[in-house]
């Protein structure tokens, strides 16, 4: 790891003033994504301002019905919380399905949007790669790219981005709250991540002297019918190769509103508004899973290693729609699939 | 134990204030130390292992202020004024912490590189509460990979120590 500058922000005020300060410097929060470049030599910050002690550590009820999470709740807090378990246990389930225990225990809120991809090629600083050096080349479009992306890639980047938790997010359509020098401002999550286009080298919407403060859930949470389905290489602690997240509202047999989003698909949450119409006020069937599924993957696209994924993903979804319409959500902890 | 709220910038050493097993200590660190680095190398507390350095393992796992941790991702300046348990000094002075013997008791190891990890993660696991079944012991242990493969038996110890545990905590 290189030698870097320590500071500590006082408050939010004092984060944006030192960040706007020093181009090269970055916020840390859990350190469980920076560290872990840092020691790989991708990120060389000049200066990590610290923000664990400011006081963004609340998961409380807002006038809108909805719940608002601040940045620096860790993950497994934010899993276990009573109102979020009880309102939101797609979070919930989508959050204890990634990373691990300790590792939650120590990841933020704020940290879990703004982590990198896993593409190896990212991590290898000898190998191309135009997220890392802008312009110097993608090794994964004509390399081993099993795990990578099959839907909104371009010709510099087909990397993923590997959050279970904000695949959770988008299909409840949180907001992201965000601090800068002009103030606060709300950006919706499907405006958040973005997809790689030709500037790769920017994950996020989020302008880099802007930090995250807080993430808000609507009151409308799918607690009844709901499931976060992850499919990965083994049972647990691995990156996701496909996940979905569900989230139906049903009258009988019939889906009156539905939520479907993807994980480890794209360079950012996967979200197709003809999928969800496919789906809206049609009877929970085999049949109308399948052709939701096939809208959602219809410009589905895949590369040498990772054409498997088109298909893995249209059996998931179907599986997924099928596990929230009869009620019976994916369990993070008994793996079998039901 | 003092902890200031605000740092100004510097790349010089930074003086720290950790109870580690229960005794106050004071030093003085580079802001690039891990915590890890400075339980062994600084503390002489040998115990807890580094495998990968990145997260990925759990060998090095810790209980700060309670909660079990990676210390290989953890920088001891942003912990200044925390508690630290390490496998050292998880048991009252002299004896056995349950979850010790109970890995003696089920012969939950091979090698041990893994096991100060899988104990520490253990008593984190215990203290949360949220392992009732042999599947939550496994879905919330899995951040402690055991290279020598003794899973079933790590799973039997902590199912023993969390009864003995909740018996008499
Ligand atoms: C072995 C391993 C396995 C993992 N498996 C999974 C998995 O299966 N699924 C999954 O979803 N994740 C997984 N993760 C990733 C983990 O969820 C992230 O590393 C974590 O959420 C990042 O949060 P953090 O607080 O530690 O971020 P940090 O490392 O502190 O920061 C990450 C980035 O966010 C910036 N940042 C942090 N907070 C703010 C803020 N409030 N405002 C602005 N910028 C900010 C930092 O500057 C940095 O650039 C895994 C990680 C590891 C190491
Ligand atoms: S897929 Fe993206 S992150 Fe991976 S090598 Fe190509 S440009 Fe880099
Ligand atoms: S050494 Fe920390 S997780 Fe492997
Ligand atoms: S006992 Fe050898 S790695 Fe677990």
């Amino acid at each position: 790891m290189i030698n870097f500058h320590y500071s500590r922000a006082s408050d939010v005020a004092d984060a944006v003033q030192q960040i706007r300060a020093d181009p090269a410097a970055k916020f840390i929060a859990g350190g469980t994504n920076l560290l872990d470049l840092m020691k790989e030599d991708v990120e060389r910050p000049s200066l990590l301002i610290d923000i664990t002690r400011l006081p963004l550590k609340t998961v409380g009820e807002t006038a809108g019905g909805g719940v608002r999470i601040g940045a620096l709740v860790p993950n497994s807090d934010f899993s276990y919380h009573p109102l979020i378990e009880q309102r939101y246990p797609v979070v919930s389930s989508a959050i204890r399905a990634g990373a691990s225990q300790q590792l939650r225990n120590m990841a933020s809120t704020g940290g879990n949007l703004l982590q990198r991809t896993r593409c190896a090629y990212f991590y290898d600083t000898v190998t191309p790669c135009n997220k890392r050096t802008p312009g110097s080349g993608c090794s994964a479009i004509n390399g081993i790219n099993r795990g990578h992306a099959i839907l909104g890639t371009s010709e510099a980047c087909i990397a993923t981005h590997p959050s279970d938790m904000c695949v959770a997010l988008l299909a409840l359509e949180a907001t992201v709250h965000v601090a800068g020098p002009k103030g606060e401002r709300a950006i919706a999550i499907a405006d958040f991540h973005r997809l790689p286009g030709d500037t790769p080298q920017r994950d996020t919407n989020l302008d880099r002297d802007e930090i995250i403060i807080a993430i808000e859930l609507p009151a409308q949470g799918f607690a009844k019918n709901y499931t976060y389905l992850k499919i990965r290489d083994r049972l647990s602690y691995a990156f996701a190769l496909v996940s979905v997240a569900v989230g139906l509202e049903m009258d009988g047999g019939t889906i009156r509103q539905a939520r479907l989003a993807l994980g480890g698909v794209a360079h950012k949450p996967w979200r197709d508004f003809a999928a969800e119409a496919a789906l809206n006020g049609q009877v929970a069937s085999p049949e109308t899973f399948r052709r939701a599924a096939d809208v959602l993957l219809r410009d589905a696209k895949g590369f040498a290693h990772n054409t498997f994924k088109i298909e893995l993903a249209r059996q998931a979804a179907m599986r997924a729609l099928t596990q929230a319409a009869n009620g019976t959500p994916q369990s993070q902890s008994n793996k079998k699939i039901a | 134990m003092t902890q200031n709220n605000t740092v100004a910038k510097t790349r010089n050493n930074i003086s720290v204030a950790l109870v580690v097993n229960g005794t106050g200590q004071r030093f003085s660190v580079a802001p690039w130390t891990t915590l890890l680095d400075a339980l062994r190398d600084q503390l002489d507390l040998t115990g807890t292992k580094k495998g990968c350095d990145h997260g990925q393992c759990g060998a090095c796992t810790v209980l700060v202020d309670g909660r079990r941790v990676n210390s290989c991702l953890t920088l001891v300046v942003m912990k200044d004024g925390a508690e630290v348990t390490t496998i050292e000094g998880l048991a009252p002075s002299g004896g056995l912490h349950p979850l010790q013997q109970a890995f003696i008791d089920h012969d939950a190891f091979q090698c041990g590189y893994c096991t100060p990890g899988q104990i520490c993660s253990a008593a984190g696991l215990i203290a949360e509460g949220k392992a009732k079944t042999d599947d939550e012991i496994r879905e919330l242990m899995s951040g402690n990979l055991c290279r020598c493969a003794a899973y079933p038996n790590i799973v039997a110890a902590i199912r023993q120590a969390m009864s003995v545990m909740v018996e008499k905590p």
